[in-house]
C-alpha cells in the first residue's frame, strides 16, 4: 500500500470538514472535556441520542474539548444549515428537549439558553461570542482548536492547519528554527518564564548525539487546570510543538509526563500518538527528511516536587523524584546524563502557532518583555469561571471584572492567588498590576503556570496561607532540612494561630523562618514555600493581628473563633437539627432552633444546609 | 499477605510487558500492578525488585514516596475529595470532614467493612465546578454537604 502524502492527508481532511460545515444534516457538538463531564455531559449526550432515536432525527453528535465557559458547563454547540453555529449553556436533559423541539426541529434558537453565535452574525438577539467577556478574548492562538474540534479526529486538526508549522520547520534548518523562536520572545510557560530559545539553544549547542525532549504536563499547582483542558481539547498541538522542539534540539526522543490525575488527557494522547505514528510523522526519516523521532507517555504518581526538573528527570529514570543540585543544568546533563530540555505544555503548544504564524507576528502581542499570549484558569470566588487566553500585560482588573464578570454574588473582592503554592495573593488595592512575568515577581508573587484564584471577603487570609503551607509541607520530598523542617514549624505557629492562641512574637518567627526555608532549599518548591505566607503577612497584617490579639477571624472562617447562630428566619424546618453530627441543635418543630456553643463543632452543616439562609456565623 | 493465584498470574502477565532488568519501567509497572490488583502487595514488590533488578527496599522506597501507591486492599468504592485551592475556597474542607464523620475512618482509611476508602487528593483540575468529589471514576462538580451525603448513600451497596 502506497501511503498518501501529508499533502493528501490534508486536502482530504479539509474537504471532510468543509462537508461537515455545509452539512444538510445539523452537527450538535458537545464540550465533553473532564470539566464538562463532572458538570453532566454525559447525560447531555445520552439526551441527544435519545431524542435522536425518539424522533429520528438524522443529525451528527460530536463530543469536543472545553471552549473555556466552565461556569456555563454543560456546554453545546449547534450548527443548522445555512444559519452560524450557535454556543449553548447549562444545556441539561431539559434543555435538550427544548433545544431539539424548538431549534433542531423548530425555528427559535433558544435565546434564552444561548451564549453566542460562531462569527459575527446576530440572529434573534444572540449576539456573537467575539463580544463575549471569556470567548471575545483576541487573539486565541494557543486555545484556538479548543471545544471546536474532535479532539479524536485527526482529520479536523489537518483541516485546521495542524502540522503545517512542522512541515515549514523541516524546510529550514534547525538553527533557523531555534532563532525564530528566539525572535518571537516565548518565555517558559510553566511558571520561571526562562526564554524558550536561549534554553534550546543550550542543549543544542551540547556535544553527543543523543538529546531528549520532556514536555512537562505535571500541572501540580492545585487550581491550575490549562494544560488539562489544552491537552483535552487540542492534543496535536502538544505533539507538533515535541516534533519541532526535537528538530531544533537534535533529539530523537521525546517525552511527555503527565500527571495520573489526568485519565482522559493520556487517552487523548495515546490516540494522537497513534494517528501519528499511522501518518508517518512519527518513527524513521519523518516527510522524507533526515529526522527521526519517537514520543513516549509516563505518568505521574503524585508528588507534586515532581514538577521541579530534576526531579522530574528522576522520576522518569524509575526513582525518587527528588530533585538535585543545579548546575550541572538539564541542558548540559539531564534525563541518563544527557543533554536535556524540559517544557511546559503551553510552551510546547505555542511553537507550532509561533512557526505557523511567524515570530514577528507573534510577537505583536504582549509587552516588551513579556510577548504573546498565555492562558489562565479562572476559579474561585469569581462569576465566570474557566479558561482564558489573553496576551501578557493584561490588567488583573481586566481578567477579573471585565473577562471574569466580577465576584460571586457581587460581594468584595480581596485578594487574587496566582502562581499556586509558589505564588502569592495580590490584594484588591493592586489590581491594576500588569499581568507580565516581571511585574508579578515585584508584587512578590509569580506568574506560576496560570491559576488564579479569586477571594472574596470571605475568605480568610491565613487560612489561605494555612492551607498552602500545610500543601507544600506535605509535598516537601525531605531531602533538604530548612524546607522539611522549616516548613513544619511554620505550619505549627500558623495552626497556633487559627486557633486563637497564637503570640505577638509569632508574626517575627514566621518571617524568620520563612526566610531561612527560602535561602536553605535546594528548589523551587523550599524557594518559594513561604510566598503565601509572606505575600498575605505584607498585605493582610491586620488579620493575622486580629486572630492573634482580637481572637478573632474577620472573614469568619477559622472554627475556633467563630460561632453559629440561628436567626428569626429560622421556620423551624427541622433540617439542620437532623443534619447536625453533634447533636448540638435543638428546638420544635415550627419553632425557631438554637444552637448550643458548647456542644457545636463548627462544621459548617447547618449554616451549608439551611434553606431559609436562617444561620449566621460570626 | 500472600498475594492470591490469580494476583500472580496478572503480575506474570504485566511484568512480561516490559524488558526485565531496565529500572526507567519501574513506576509504569508499579502504576499497572496497582491498577490491575488495587494495591502492591509486599509479593508483587519481591517479585518487581527481582525483574527489574533493583533491591525491595528500592522499589518500596520509589513506590512509599508517590502518593499514588498504596499497599493495602482498598475498599469495594473509593471517595476522592479535591482538595485543590478552588475547592479550598469553596469549603471542601468541610465536605472530607463531613465524610470521615460519617464514615468513621480518616483521609487514607478504608472503612472495616470494606466498602469505602476515603482519599484525599491535591488537585483533579477541575476548579471551575469546585467542589469537587470523586467516586471509583465519576467525577462530581458543584459539590455540597447535602450533596456529598447523598453520594455516600447511593455508593452504599
Amino acid at each position: 500500500m502506497i501511503m498518501a502524502t501529508l499533502g493528501e492527508m490534508r486536502a482530504n481532511a479539509v474537504a471532510e470538514w468543509q462537508a461537515l460545515e455545509e452539512d444538510s444534516r445539523p452537527s450538535v457538538l458537545i464540550g465533553a472535556a473532564t470539566c464538562g463531564k463532572a458538570a453532566g455531559a454525559f447525560d447531555t449526550i445520552a439526551a441527544f441520542q435519545e431524542q435522536q432515536a425518539k424522533r429520528g432525527l438524522d443529525m451528527t453528535i460530536i463530543q469536543v474539548g472545553c471552549i473555556g465557559v466552565c461556569y456555563k458547563e454543560p456546554v453545546v454547540a449547534i450548527r443548522k444549515q445555512g444559519q452560524p453555529m450557535i454556543l449553548y449553556g447549562n444545556v441539561n436533559a431539559d434543555g435538550v428537549a427544548h433545544l431539539t423541539e424548538k431549534w433542531l426541529l423548530g425555528e427559535d434558537p433558544c435565546t434564552d439558553l444561548a451564549i453566542g453565535t460562531f462569527g459575527n452574525q446576530l440572529v434573534n438577539g444572540i449576539p456573537p461570542l467575539s463580544s463575549h467577556p471569556m470567548l471575545g478574548t483576541k487573539p486565541r492562538i494557543i486555545l484556538r482548536n479548543c471545544g471546536v474540534i474532535d479532539p479524536t479526529n485527526f482529520n479536523h486538526c489537518l483541516a485546521r492547519g495542524g502540522y503545517e508549522g512542522f512541515e515549514k520547520a523541516l524546510a529550514w534548518t534547525p538553527q533557523q528554527v531555534i532563532d525564530e523562536v528566539k525572535k518571537a520572545g516565548l518565555r517558559g510557560r510553566g511558571g520561571a518564564g526562562f526564554p524558550t530559545g536561549v534554553k534550546w539553544q543550550i542543549c543544542r549547542d551540547q556535544p553527543g548525539d543523543i538529546k531528549y525532549l520532556i514536555c512537562n504536563g505535571d500541572e501540580g499547582d492545585p487550581g491550575a487546570f490549562m494544560n488539562r483542558s489544552l491537552i483535552e481539547g487540542d492534543p496535536h498541538a502538544v505533539l507538533e510543538g515535541l516534533l519541532i522542539g526535537g528538530y531544533a534540539l537534535g533529539a530523537a526522543e521525546g517525552y511527555i509526563y503527565i500527571r495520573a490525575e489526568y485519565p482522559l488527557a493520556i487517552e487523548r494522547l495515546n490516540l494522537a500518538i497513534e494517528q501519528i505514528r499511522q501518518a508517518s510523522l512519527l518513527g524513521k526519516n519523518i516527510l522524507d527528511y533526515d529526522f527521526h523521532f519517537d514520543i513516549k507517555i509516563r505518568e505521574g504518581a503524585g508528588a507534586f516536587v515532581c514538577g521541579e526538573e530534576t526531579a522530574l528527570i528522576a522520576s522518569v529514570e524509575g526513582k525518587r523524584g527528588m530533585p538535585r543540585a543545579r548546575p550541572p543544568f538539564p541542558a548540559t546533563s539531564g534525563l541518563w546524563e544527557k543533554p536535556t530540555v524540559i517544557n511546559n505544555v503551553e510552551t510546547l503548544a505555542t511553537v507550532p502557532s509561533i512557526i505557523r504564524m511567524g515570530a514577528e507576528e507573534y510577537a505583536r502581542y504582549g509587552t516588551e518583555r513579556s510577548k504573546g499570549t498565555k492562558t489562565f484558569a479562572l476559579a474561585g470566588k469569581i462569576k465566570n469561571t474557566g479558561l482564558i487566553e489573553v496576551p501578557l500585560g493584561t490588567t488583573l482588573r481586566q481578567i477579573v471584572f471585565d473577562i471574569g464578570g466580577g465576584i460571586l454574588k457581587d460581594k468584595e473582592l480581596k485578594a487574587v492567588q496566582t502562581g499556586g503554592p509558589s505564588g502569592g495573593c495580590i490584594p484588591a488595592f493592586r489590581l491594576d498590576t500588569p499581568v507580565d512575568y516581571e511585574s508579578l515577581t515585584e508584587a512578590g508573587t509569580i506568574m506560576g503556570s496560570g491559576g488564579m484564584i479569586v477571594m472574596d471577603e470571605n475568605t480568610c487570609m491565613v487560612d489561605v496561607a494555612h492551607y498552602f503551607l500545610s500543601f507544600t509541607q506535605r509535598e516537601s520530598c525531605g531531602n533538604c532540612p530548612p524546607c522539611r523542617v522549616g516548613t513544619w514549624h511554620m505550619l505549627k505557629i500558623l495552626e497556633r494561630i487559627k486557633a486563637g492562641d497564637g503570640e505577638p512574637m509569632d508574626i517575627e518567627r514566621l518571617e524568620k523562618l520563612a526566610h531561612t526555608v527560602k535561602v536553605g532549599s535546594l528548589c523551587g518548591l523550599g524557594q518559594t514555600a513561604p510566598n503565601p505566607v509572606l505575600t498575605t503577612l505584607r498585605y493582610f497584617g491586620d488579620e493575622y493581628l486580629a486572630h492573634i490579639t482580637g481572637h478573632r477571624c474577620p472573614a469568619a472562617v477559622c472554627p475556633a473563633l467563630i460561632t453559629y447562630e440561628v436567626t428569626d428566619a429560622c421556620t423551624g424546618c427541622t433540617l439542620c437539627a437532623r443534619l447536625c453530627p453533634s447533636n448540638a441543635i435543638a428546638g420544635e418543630r415550627k419553632q425557631k432552633h438554637t444552637i448550643n456553643p458548647k456542644a457545636c463543632i463548627r462544621c459548617g452543616a447547618c449554616h451549608d444546609s439551611c434553606n431559609y439562609n436562617a444561620i449566621i456565623v460570626r | 499477605m500472600a498475594a492470591s493465584e490469580g494476583d500472580a498470574g496478572i503480575l506474570a502477565e504485566i511484568l512480561d510487558r516490559y524488558p526485565k532488568g531496565d529500572r526507567g519501567f519501574l513506576i509504569p509497572i508499579l502504576q499497572d500492578i496497582q491498577e490491575f490488583c488495587g494495591y502492591v502487595s509486599p509479593d508483587a514488590v519481591d517479585e518487581i525488585a527481582a525483574f527489574t533488578g533493583v533491591s525491595p527496599g528500592e522499589v518500596f522506597g520509589v513506590a512509599s514516596f508517590y502518593s499514588h501507591f498504596r499497599f493495602t486492599e482498598p475498599g469495594k468504592h473509593t471517595i476522592k475529595v479535591c482538595r485543590g485551592t478552588a475547592c479550598h475556597v469553596r469549603g471542601s474542607e468541610r465536605i472530607l470532614e463531613m465524610m470521615e464523620r460519617q464514615l468513621r475512618i480518616k483521609a487514607g482509611e478504608t472503612t472495616p467493612d470494606g466498602l469505602f476508602s476515603l482519599e484525599r487528593v491535591a488537585c483533579f483540575g477541575c476548579c471551575a465546578l469546585a467542589p469537587v468529589v470523586v467516586t471509583d471514576k465519576d467525577v462530581h462538580g458543584r459539590m455540597s454537604m447535602t450533596k456529598a451525603q447523598r453520594l455516600l448513600k447511593e455508593h452504599e451497596v
